[in-house]
């Protein structure tokens, strides 16, 4: 039987790398009055849900996804987020 | 017989006519390939033109890195075969690791589209070749990732092996700023516009020399790069150099 998987992905720009959409939102707090809030990083998140027959399969695949595509290895990092598993029957949760 | 330039077409290029006019204007005979392509139709060298390469979703480039008509382009590659990728080209050879390096968010954060100058660094390679001098060359860029990045180390083995092919330049000629100069459109690392592979064969660069082909239309400054290109393809073809197409 096989079993869904829900996992997140979030991608973010790696330590050092330029991350002007970062900065411009770092650039913005001034015109909000915010005071004392710094190192600000964009990055983006992927959800997604994998059908396999166990949750160390399915995360073994998501990490193939990650660093192949959804991720460039050479500027950004990953990190996966498991958020638990449910019956192929009853479906991807919403 | 003229020589035979693929122009690899995915959903989203804008720029595949224009490099077919540019081949057409250097004497060359154009060859569309469609993304779905597994093969190469026997071409000489391959343009991967500009535009958004499957909306350009997720990062520039990297959908279209795992197209088949991207399969047998590395095939084409790794044989030798000469690939020039321009603008959302050079994002795709960045992204399926043909070419060093990765195009970031412009530093300025805005879409940039406008003249700029580019200086070759280097006359003797299959893409500058019939460039003739050093000289700035006017041409256009159109793009929001444009940015080229590499860590130091890598920015100093580039340099070191002569693999940085174009810089973003001045009127005059001198290099332009990383940061706070207009000559620079993007914020490019060491004012870095183009790139070319250890091996020399594929070569990448964000302006666009395939628009400046005739002067009635701004500039023909683009000339010697396509020129380089289909010239180099030739006597590449008449060598009977081994090139692998497809299924290497």
């Amino acid at each position: 039987m096989t079993m869904d998987f829900r996992f997140a992905v979030n991608v973010s720009p790696k330590p050092g790398i330029l991350d002007p959409q970062g900065r411009a939102v770092e650039g913005s707090l001034d015109h909000l009055g915010i005071e004392g809030v710094s190192a600000v990083r964009v990055g983006r998140r992927i959800e997604l849900t994998v059908t396999a027959a166990d949750e160390a399969t399915a995360r073994a695949t998501v990490e193939r996804l990650a660093s192949e595509l959804l991720s460039n290895p050479l500027i950004e990092a990953y990190a996966i987020e498991a958020a638990g598993a449910t019956s192929s029957t009853v479906g991807a949760p919403a | 017989m003229s020589t035979r330039i693929g122009v690899v077409v995915f959903p989203g290029s804008n720029r595949d006519i224009d490099a077919v006019n540019a081949l057409e204007v250097v004497g060359a005979e154009p060859v569309v390939l469609w993304h779905e392509a597994a093969t190469l139709d026997g071409v000489d060298a391959i343009i991967l033109p500009g535009g958004f390469a499957y909306g350009d979703y997720l990062r520039a480039g990297v959908i279209a890195r795992f197209s088949p008509v991207m399969r047998a382009v590395a095939a084409f590659a790794a044989g030798g075969g000469l690939v020039l990728g321009i603008c959302n080209g050079f994002q795709v050879l960045t992204e399926a690791h043909l070419l060093p390096g990765a195009l970031l968010r412009n530093r300025g954060l805005r879409f940039v589209s406008r003249q700029v100058r580019l200086v070759p660094e280097r006359l003797d390679t299959p893409f500058t070749r019939a460039i003739g001098e050093r000289r700035p060359l006017r041409m256009p860029v159109a793009h929001g990732e444009g940015c080229f990045y590499a860590d130091a180390a890598t920015l100093d083995e580039l340099e070191r092996d002569g693999q940085v092919l174009f810089r973003y330049a001045h009127e005059d000629g001198t290099t332009a700023e990383e940061t706070g100069d207009p000559a620079n459109p993007n914020g490019s690392l060491r004012a870095i516009a183009g790139v070319m592979n250890a091996a020399g064969n594929v070569a990448g660069l964000m302006p666009h020399p395939e628009t400046a082909v005739e002067a009635i239309l701004g500039s023909d400054d683009g000339l010697g790069i396509i020129r380089s290109f289909v010239d180099s393809a030739a006597a590449r073809a008449t060598e009977g150099q081994p090139m692998a197409v497809g299924g290497r």
